[in-house]
């Protein structure tokens, strides 16, 4: 069962993109932090983006929740619960395709607005595009997956029993390789566009993600800053040279 | 009280003749850079006008500074924390590129490429956001000297407020140009706004700065400062804004904005306050009390009980001493001609202008009349409610009486210094009619007239960098200079006593090593050194104790 393709795409290939993941932020962040930003280009168009901007973040924002649930819960809890398996599929398939067509109409808007504003067009880095057809791909792919999931094309196929539970044991080191073998094709097709984007991630614009500034709503409004925190005053961080300055 | 230094700027708008160095030389220092093309961290509006970006003080529509909520606390005007969360995805009340203008340049390239052709090849403006040809429509300063008007000009937001009254004469008989920066707010409500916390109020000097290390591009300054001093950097996705050239400033010589202002007509001090009171000034309910409200929370430097606990608060005696001095603080409280741009914002602006008294001059000098009586300066005062309460739309929150009372200042100032100058005796009673003393109009005279550099610019350079260097002030010798007897480190101490290693540096670093070492100190860095015999403790004979016989040193055979 354990071939070495089932090996190196269930087992390699997740790990090494979770690597980068977690390898990739760490050094984004200590190494380019002046670069960490949304790079927002509101600046030139905001009345497309007043949709598509909030339709694409809302929904995702469900999206990802809904992956959190889906593949981190076991059916096991949910059921002593006392959320049957029928009431879950709906609750789960309703708020997918809600929150999904928000975040492809979204996403079709914004990538619209991008192409066709002359000025956003002209700030779009090649990353940014090969994040784009990257993103789009995996979304497309996770859309297939919720129509077969919706109209039974998959056989009854419940990925609670299969995919998560090899997702799950990524992180526990209990290797399921050979559940993903039996997963239907779109399925697996999503789950390995979504770890290459998370190995992407660290090296686009996707990382203002994990600036969500919650702590917004606790913090004083006006911050006070001493200048002996400031730059000069503080030996700079490994990996930069400043110019004429031996510290 | 919690004492608080800021350094704050006052321009005398009378002298401003819109030349706009202010904003070019800032604009070479600072935004000459891709994504800040259309950033002026300093620029020159002409009144009545639209200002930049296009109608930024119609807070109506921007949303931008402070409101108090139905319960009378001050609070965003773009809403709360939690509204400003929620709308992080499109923040809607931004100004857009063509609020500012879409900036542009010109291809050159083609004047020299051209082929041989019929007509002389031009340069097209190229925009600088799309790389595409543009037709230029508007620019940081499209009404520059009112034109355009009146169809630019009605769309003034201030002049809206005044409008009822205003003729279409208007812009014929007023104009004035307002140079503004960052104001560097006591209450920035840039840095409220921010959702990273990136923007902070400098605790020294109270400039406020934008951490480039922490921005996350969330633009939500850019809708919380109502005076639009915050831009965005379309290529960095960062918030960059004014800085108040604290580089310059930390070094004690002032913004580049100031330092190369033709008419000299910039002011930079400090001013103290009471931190503790900024939020109950700002909250005042009676717009036309913000005005009073500010100035109650400036502290008196002169005031023992002000300096004993700015001591406390560990702000250096020389910041003390500087703040005493500071042509700021006697601008705002000595002679009260200093207003800040609009108070009603509620962000307590530290960049303070003396309104224009030269447009009733100038109606008074078109009737022909003596336009340096005070008598008929005060009349016209009176007659000009228009001009005025055009001002006191910018500087009072709408209330006439400050700005009046500004103006009979400049006026009497004018016509009794005319009185000195044609060498008659002036005349006590024109000061008096304004609430002055003779002395007291000299010396406001002086500050706005004649004032030289160091008068204008009374800056305290920020200490941590110059501790190094004034330490060694009371221990170096008088002779030790380039040319004299001491020169080149040969000083009367003899070979060695040179001038690379500071006294204090080296006492410092032996007393630790003594401290800590229980063998003999040793530096390595072979230079010939010299030991403090009041530090030496005995213990062995360091390196230096004793003259070396000059041969194994070369450096000190040279000097033999």
């Amino acid at each position: 069962m354990n071939e070495p393709l089932t090996i190196a795409l269930w087992v390699v290939f997740p790990y090494l993109c979770l690597l980068l993941f977690v390898g990739g932020h760490v050094w984004r962040y200590r190494y380019d932090n002046f670069g960490w930003t949304s790079r927002s280009s509101q600046l030139h168009e905001s009345k497309l983006l007043r949709w598509a901007s909030p339709l694409f973040h809302f929904g995702i924002l469900v999206v990802i929740a809904g992956h959190v649930i889906g593949l981190g819960i076991p059916n096991t809890w949910t059921g002593a619960l006392g959320i049957s398996a029928d009431v879950y599929h709906t609750v789960a398939v309703t708020s997918g395709w809600i929150a999904g067509t928000a975040t492809v109409v979204g996403l079709a808007m914004l990538i619209y607005r991008r192409r066709t504003t002359g000025a956003v067009f002209y700030e779009t880095t090649p990353m940014d595009k090969f994040m784009y057809v990257v993103l789009g791909t995996v979304i497309a792919l996770g859309m297939w997956s919720l129509m077969a999931t919706t109209f039974d094309w998959n056989n009854h196929y419940d990925y609670r029993e299969g995919v998560s539970i090899w997702f799950r044991g990524l992180f526990f080191l209990d290797l399921r390789p050979e559940l993903m073998t039996l997963a239907p094709l779109n399925m697996q097709l999503h789950a390995l566009a979504g770890f290459a984007i998370f190995a992407l991630w660290p090296f686009t614009r996707l990382v203002h993600v994990f600036s969500a500034p919650v702590w917004y709503i606790f913090r004083p409004y006006v911050v006070y800053r001493s200048r002996k925190d400031q730059l000069g005053s503080r030996a700079t961080k490994r990996g930069w040279d400043r110019v004429g300055t031996r510290r | 009280m919690r004492v608080m230094a800021q350094m704050a700027m006052v321009m005398n708008l009378d002298k401003c003749i819109g030349c706009h160095t202010c904003s070019v030389t800032c604009k070479q220092a600072w935004t000459n850079r891709t994504g800040t093309e259309y950033v002026w961290f300093n620029n020159v509006e002409t009144r009545p006008g639209q200002g930049y970006p296009r109608t930024y003080e119609d807070q109506e529509r921007w949303e931008g500074g402070w409101k108090l909520n139905k319960g009378g606390r001050l609070s965003l005007k773009a809403g709360g924390r939690l509204k400003n969360l929620l709308t992080i995805f499109s923040s809607p009340k931004m100004p857009a590129l063509s609020d500012y203008y879409e900036p542009w340049t010109y291809d050159y390239e083609n004047l020299t490429a051209a082929p041989l052709q019929e007509h002389t090849p031009v340069a097209r403006p190229k925009s600088m956001a799309t790389g595409e040809d543009t037709k230029v429509r508007w620019s940081a300063n499209w009404d520059d000297d009112l034109g355009g008007s009146p169809e630019l000009a009605q769309h003034d937001p201030i002049l809206k407020k005044v409008s009822e009254k205003v003729t279409l004469e208007f812009d014929k008989t007023f104009m004035f140009y307002l140079p503004r920066i960052c104001e560097h707010c006591l209450n920035p409500s840039c840095a409220a706004s921010c959702p990273s916390g990136a923007i902070y109020k400098r605790a020294e000097d109270g400039i406020v700065l934008v951490d480039q290390d922490k921005c996350r591009g969330w633009r939500k300054c850019i809708t919380g400062c109502p005076y639009k001093k915050v831009y965005f950097n379309h290529k960095t996705g960062k918030a960059e804004k004014c800085t108040f050239c604290f580089p310059r400033i930390e070094v004690g010589i002032p913004t580049v904005c100031a330092e190369t202002c033709v008419g000299r007509l910039r002011y930079i001090g400090l001013v103290l306050y009471d931190a503790d009171k900024v939020l109950e000034a700002a909250s005042i309910e009676d717009e036309h009390e913000l005005l009073n409200a500010q100035r109650s929370v400036f502290l008196d430097p002169h005031d023992p009980a002000v300096v004993a606990a700015s001591e406390e608060a560990g702000i250096p005696h020389d910041w003390i001493e500087g703040a005493q001095r500071s042509p700021v603080w006697r601008l705002i409280h000595d002679y009260e001609v200093a207003l800040p741009l609009h108070p009603e914002y509620r962000t307590m602006p530290m960049v303070w202008y003396i309104p224009p008294l030269s447009p009733v001059v100038d109606v008074v000098a078109e009737t022909g009349e003596d336009a340096e009586d005070s008598g008929n300066l005060f009349a016209a005062i009176e007659a000009l409610r228009i001009p005025i309460e055009y001002l006191a739309e910018l500087f009072t929150a709408g209330d006439p009486k400050p700005v009046d009372a500004v103006l009979r200042r400049l006026a009497a100032m004018r016509s009794y210094m005319r009185d000195i100058n044609l060498g008659r005796e002036g005349n006590p009673d024109i000061p008096a009619a304004v609430g002055m003393t003779e002395t007291e109009m000299k010396g406001m005279f002086r500050l706005l007239a004649l004032a030289k550099y160091d008068e204008r610019y009374v800056i305290p350079p920020a200490h941590t960098e110059n501790a190094h260097n004034l330490e060694e002030l009371a221990t170096e010798c008088s002779l030790d200079f380039d040319g004299g007897p001491g020169m080149g480190g040969d000083g009367p101490f003899g070979a060695g006593s040179g001038p690379q290693t500071p006294l204090a540096v080296e006492n410092m670093r032996e007393q630790t090593q003594r401290q800590t070492d229980s063998g003999v100190y040793n530096d390595d860095t072979g230079k010939p050194r010299r030991v403090n015999l009041l530090l030496w403790d005995g213990d062995g004979a360091p390196q230096g104790l004793f003259p070396s016989d000059g041969i194994e040193d070369p450096e000190v055979g040279k000097r033999r």
